[in-house]
């Protein structure tokens, strides 16, 4: 089943414009824990997509995303704190000059967040990009750890471990959502053009890649800092969203936990990241009773053990690596078409069901 | 006019020598062969010859210019392409994303253009999808364009590998054994394929062969090469009544 692709352009429009109707409700309607979570789940996309360009699309197993995402989270909340609440939050030594005297809003302080994590990922990039496999993964995982150690440190920037309180939350659904589809928009088209090729071509074989022409090292950077860049933006509204952050949010298990989102979703797929995404984070709140005490009849009581939804976590990414590797998408993505095809039973379901109902009806008036 | 030169080209892995000494000047529209036994380091050469091992000692010239121990991606950037001993295409992209592929290297849009879907990305896009697919008609493999390169059968990834090879638009193209594995019927079809790009794409050709039925067949020159040394160099009749070429490849009587 082929479309135009004028019909194609038309139908994504009206499910964007609906989207954004829908959330601009739901921001006034729901509430705030509701509105929390689906917050959570876009920039999870966000984070998850742009894992996806490095790993799914590129090949390069990268264990440093957590770390972006502290760059952007720290930026943006640096620069939209009022000099006020910078002094209140600094109590053991002083914030230092000019942090504590700025205050920007929050559209340039994203900026600058997305902008610093690119400067990262380039100067993290050049290094840990000349290994390959694990040796990029330890490496990357060990710029994550430093940068939360730095956190945790820099006592006059980021003020240590005591974090950063009262950051204003202005993260609301159309930010998050814009943000998500800016992100998906733009590794969509990216990992589809010529340049997304050659991505794949250094997944695939990348010596055949630079007998071809293609720099590995050039293109791998570049996916490198794209992904680096939207997980600062990421993290940048994820701090504007929870309003209090501290070092140990940023550890190497918020990059494990994008890493299970991908795997879960399927390497190579956004639908599956964006899908898998959504599963994930709700999934992570539909399990908050089990990190309680839980009675099982006659006086048996597990004690509540925090953290025990992790446990779910990792026998369900044990489970999706043991038996179904391809994760819920594959390299498949979302079309149209697809839908389509996927919809046409439900249809031929439904027509079939209103003829039923009208034989029968047909039947009993007969008698 | 003097496509290829090699001088005094060695590589030496540790303690052991796999090429030493190896020259050649290969002229514009040329055809020329290297064969020799297993291991005699003929691949060694093609490596050094494209990027991918830096030589021990000696020079390589590719239109006058040194290309000795450059990237190579530079190096396809110049104009030589080649193919692989062991067929290496991208298996999990399209035949028709494996060819596309070799036109990234000359194209002019930017990241910026391309993430954004500009129009004169689109432009270009169109124009490599055009490109490819005559190429992919050239080399008879336009009705496979949507399927899974890893999935075609091998004499076609072998069509296919050259096809890629040929989108980066070389000048000169080095085939590392593209008969392996091909019964005489395919050989002849080989054959053919070979002299007709040679002359549609104006192309120099040097390559790799164990198939004295090809070689000997369609290659004007021919260089034999045993453990690193090249011990012979002419015509096919000269090659085939060569006494050392004999020795390398059959042994010596014993009296």
């Amino acid at each position: 089943m082929l479309m135009k692709k004028r019909d194609k352009r038309v139908l994504t429009a009206i499910s964007l414009l609906a989207l954004f109707l829908l959330l601009w409700w739901a921001e006034g309607h729901l509430d705030p824990y509701i509105r929390r979570i689906l917050n959570l789940i876009a920039i999870n996309i966000i984070w998850a997509v742009t894992f996806n360009l490095i790993y799914g699309y590129t090949g390069q197993f990268s264990l440093g995303h957590g770390g972006f995402i502290a760059i952007g989270a720290y930026v943006t909340a640096l620069l939209t704190l009022s000099p006020a609440q910078k002094e209140q939050n600094f109590f053991l030594l002083p914030c230092a000059w000019p942090l504590n005297s700025v205050q920007w809003p929050f559209v340039p302080s994203l900026i600058m967040a997305t902008l610093l994590a690119g400067v990262f990922g380039i100067l993290i990039g050049i290094p840990s990009l000349q290994l390959h496999g694990d040796y990029m993964a330890l490496v990357t995982l060990a710029f994550n750890e430093v940068i939360r150690v730095i956190n945790m440190n820099l006592q006059s920037i980021t003020n240590g471990s005591l974090g950063l309180k009262g950051i204003p939350a202005y993260t609301n659904l159309l930010w998050s959502y814009g943000c998500a589809i800016l992100t998906i928009f733009i590794v969509w088209k990216l990992g589809n053009s010529s340049y997304g090729r050659a991505f794949k071509a250094i997944r695939e074989d990348e010596v055949a890649a630079e007998t071809i022409g293609i720099s590995a090292f050039y293109h791998k950077l570049m996916a490198f800092t794209i992904a680096a860049m939207f997980a600062g933006l990421g993290g940048g509204l994820y701090a504007n969203l929870v309003s209090t952050i501290d070092p140990n949010l940023f550890s190497f298990l918020l990059s494990y936990q994008v890493v299970t989102i991908v795997v879960l979703g399927g390497v190579g797929s956004i639908t599956g990241s964006v899908l898998a995404s959504i599963l994930y984070v709700s999934l992570f709140e539909l399990l908050r009773p089990i990190d309680q005490p839980i009675t099982l009849g006659i006086g048996v009581t597990i004690p509540g053990r925090p953290g025990m939804r992790m446990v779910i976590f990792s026998v369900i990414f044990l489970l999706v690596i043991l038996f179904y590797r391809r994760g819920l998408m594959g390299t498949n993505e979302f079309s149209w078409e697809w839908l389509l095809l996927k919809v046409q039973p439900i249809k031929r379901m439904m027509l079939w069901g209103i003829r039923r109902g009208k034989e029968t009806n047909d039947g009993s008036k007969g008698e | 006019m003097t496509v290829l030169k090699v001088n005094r080209l060695s590589k030496h892995f540790g303690g052991l020598i796999a090429v030493s000494d190896f020259n050649i000047e290969i002229d514009e529209g040329e055809l020329v062969a290297l064969i020799g036994p297993n291991g005699a380091g003929k691949t060694t050469i093609f490596n050094m010859i494209t990027g991918l091992y830096k030589p021990t000692e000696g020079k390589i010239y590719f239109d006058g210019k040194d290309i000795t121990g450059m990237r190579p991606d530079k190096i396809a950037a110049l104009g030589i392409a080649r193919t692989f001993q062991n067929i290496r295409l991208f298996p999990e992209l399209s035949v028709l994303d494996n060819v596309k592929v070799g036109y990234h290297l000359h194209l002019r849009s930017s990241p910026f253009a391309a993430a954004l879907g500009l129009p004169s990305y689109g432009r270009e896009e169109e124009q490599i999808t055009r490109e490819s697919l005559q190429l992919l008609e050239a080399v008879g493999l336009a009705y496979a364009a949507y399927e899974q390169a890893g999935g075609l059968p091998y004499g076609l990834q072998r069509k296919l590998e050259i096809a890629r090879a040929l989108a980066t638009k070389p000048r000169l193209l080095l085939l590392d054994e593209p008969a392996a594995g091909m019964n005489p019927g395919e050989i002849h079809e080989l054959m053919d394929f070979i002299l007709r790009i040679m002359e549609d794409f104006d192309l120099t050709v040097f390559l790799i062969e164990h198939q004295m039925r090809l070689v000997m067949g369609m290659c004007p020159r021919i260089l034999v090469l045993d453990h690193g040394i090249t011990i012979a160099e002419g015509s096919p009749e000269e090659i085939q009544n060569d006494p050392r070429v004999i020795e390398a490849y059959l042994g010596t009587e014993e009296e």
